[in-house]
């Protein structure tokens, strides 16, 4: 038998019920139900709607995880389980059905930041973290730019956003232009057929004063705006709108904030890894200018393939694994969740 | 036989163990917003005062509401994982249900209404008839105003928060507040003789409901909250 730690992960932040298995570094399984169609209709994901999912997929999904794992349940080292931030009800299905594994097997329970665990998932797909990493993380809930001396411990916030995170603007941008939810896939397509400099949008929070103040934050409200108004404009003419370079604009406006900063961020510090994680990730444009920013910048790219970029639980059990490898203490069974968990705590 | 009853659809984080012949233990928290803080440790402690370790546990009931959902969940999901680790049946019982049986074996005989908090100004009720052999649901579940019960609902002695909110439309109290774990395990272990599924359920496969038993499924009662997102127009940014 291996020494290396078999830890079990289970994600419920939002719409997707993840369960996870690792072993130290290594991938087993990795299984996840997703609610997104059930979502659909609404424009974008309801709270309640999703922690029903959750509720039923819990059981199934652990048991198909364990079952293509070929793992039995009481071979387990620990479980680990996504505790903030996410949605309230729907941290607490995972939570509460994480503590019932640890309680009924014995097990250790560690509780953890689901965006520490973005940034460990890619110890299970490119091997272990330098340390520091610059860490960069975008998803339809977060954008956020971290230092991470060390994932188990010391993930520093050095900005994040200040209105909507990069994929809700996927997300808003995809209703205007009458593109299905969620924005992020049907924007990326509809941009390939596009001009991207077709329309130039404005860049937030990347000139003179606001590059002091805030230097690594990004905010893609006013871009948002502006697409809108854009589109509007031209319906008020009567005139037609080219979706595919409004599209591949708007996310070119994205992608450039995101990897400037980034790269700035690199250089700032003194970091030469910069891993990319969270669903925008699985962005083409986003990996396709990260890489040739970082190749000019002598700063190697790591983006976790797409299946874990979004959320999931491998990425849950990537950090646990990382929790015990290391001897951190595992959490209490009183564990709360922590809907707004700062990213800089990495275990409750 | 050691039976585990978990209820999260009261104000109570409430477990009881049953040995078969009386309960054992029974741990309850009131605390209506941190359902998840304190069931595990409920369980844990529970456990603990009968001497009992988590691989004793023979048999699983959770109550399945109605109730706030957040909470309710809590308890079902719990229910459920803790026998699927064990590969134990897992069972589910109306948690109204245990109120009313809680009245009746502290005596109370005739009709009783129980209702209890649905926040946002309406309760969940459903009437019993409480006879020598127990308490039998004489109305299904249902989310209402308390005042917009029928009259001869509201003249009934009422167990659970409902007075206590709505003493207007609900002028006499009686009986439990909240579920208690010990009463939930005890009417669990009195339905267990009726309960004549083959194949138990082990946490995947739930119990066929109808032997006395309610399946595992939640009471919601309620849809959740969303409208479907307008058509794709101008004005939908916010």
């Amino acid at each position: 038998m291996s020494d290396e730690p078999l830890v079990l992960g289970i994600e419920t932040s939002c719409d997707e019920t993840g369960v996870g298995i690792v072993r130290g570094q290594t991938l087993l399984v990795d299984t996840v139900a997703s609610s997104v169609d059930e979502h659909a209709r609404f424009g974008g994901v309801v709270p309640e709607v999703a922690s029903r999912a959750h509720l039923e997929a819990m059981i199934p999904t652990i048991e198909r995880a364990c079952r293509d794992a070929g793992v039995q349940l009481r071979d387990l080292d620990a479980i680990s389980v996504t505790s903030g931030p996410g949605l309230a009800g729907a941290l607490l299905v995972g939570v509460a059905s994480a503590k019932a594994l640890a309680l009924a097997l014995g097990k250790p329970l560690y509780g953890v930041n689901h965006l520490a665990s973005h940034v460990a998932v890619d110890i299970v797909e490119h091997g272990p973290l330098p340390e520091p990493t610059m860490a960069m993380l975008v998803s339809g809930g977060h954008s956020s730019l971290l230092l991470v001396p060390d994932v188990t411990n010391d993930v520093r916030s050095l900005g994040s956003t200040m209105d909507d995170a990069a994929g809700e603007a996927f997300d808003k941008v995809a209703r205007v232009l009458g593109l299905p939810f969620p924005g992020g896939p049907h924007v990326d397509r509809a941009a390939r057929d596009g001009n991207r400099i077709a329309i130039d949008f404005p860049r937030g929070l990347t000139t003179g004063r606001d590059m002091e103040r805030h230097r690594f934050d990004f905010s893609f409200s006013g871009l948002k705006t502006a697409v809108a108004r854009w589109v509007e404009t031209r319906h008020r003419a009567g005139e037609s709108v080219p979706v595919a370079d409004v599209a591949a604009s708007f996310q070119e406006a994205v992608v450039d904030v995101l990897t400037r900063k980034a790269l700035l961020a690199c250089k700032e510090h003194d970091v030469d890894h910069l891993l990319i994680g969270g669903g925008v990730a699985a962005n083409s444009r986003l990996r396709a200018l990260a890489e040739e920013r970082c190749a000019k910048a002598g700063v190697t790219l790591r983006v976790p393939r797409p299946g874990l970029c979004t959320d999931n639980g491998a990425m849950v059990a990537a950090l646990g694994a990382q929790m015990v490898s290391k001897g951190r203490e595992p959490s209490d069974l009183g564990l709360p969740t922590d809907s707004s968990m700062p990213v800089t705590l990495v275990q409750a | 036989m050691l039976l585990l009853a978990i209820d999260t659809s009261t104000t109570a984080i409430t477990v009881g163990l049953h040995d078969g012949t009386s309960v054992v233990a029974e741990e309850t928290t009131l605390d209506a917003r941190a359902h998840a803080e304190h069931l595990a440790p409920g369980i844990s402690a529970a456990l603990r005062a009968a001497g009992a370790a988590p691989g004793d546990v023979t048999d699983v009931v959770v109550g399945i509401g109605p109730g706030p959902f957040t909470g309710l969940r809590v308890g079902i999901v719990t229910g459920r994982t803790f026998a699927f680790a064990l590969g134990l049946p897992v069972r589910g019982l109306t948690s109204l249900d245990a109120l009313a049986h809680e009245a009746w074996t502290d005596g109370h005989r005739g009709d009783l209404l129980v209702a209890t908090d649905a926040r946002r100004k309406e309760v969940y009720a459903a009437a019993y008839a409480l006879g020598d052999d127990g308490a039998a649901r004489a109305s299904a579940p249902a989310v209402a105003r308390a005042a917009d019960l029928p009259p001869e609902l509201r003249a009934l002695p009422c167990a659970g928060r409902g007075p206590s909110l709505y003493p207007e439309a609900l002028p006499h109290a009686a009986g439990p507040l909240d579920v208690s774990g010990g009463a939930l395990a005890d009417l669990a272990v009195r339905r267990l003789p009726r309960d004549t599924g083959d194949t138990p359920a082990t946490g995947l496969q739930w119990v066929d409901p109808g032997h006395g038993f309610d399946g595992l499924e939640p009471l919601y009662l309620r849809r959740p909250d969303a409208a479907p997102a307008p058509p794709s127009k101008k004005s939908t940014l916010g």
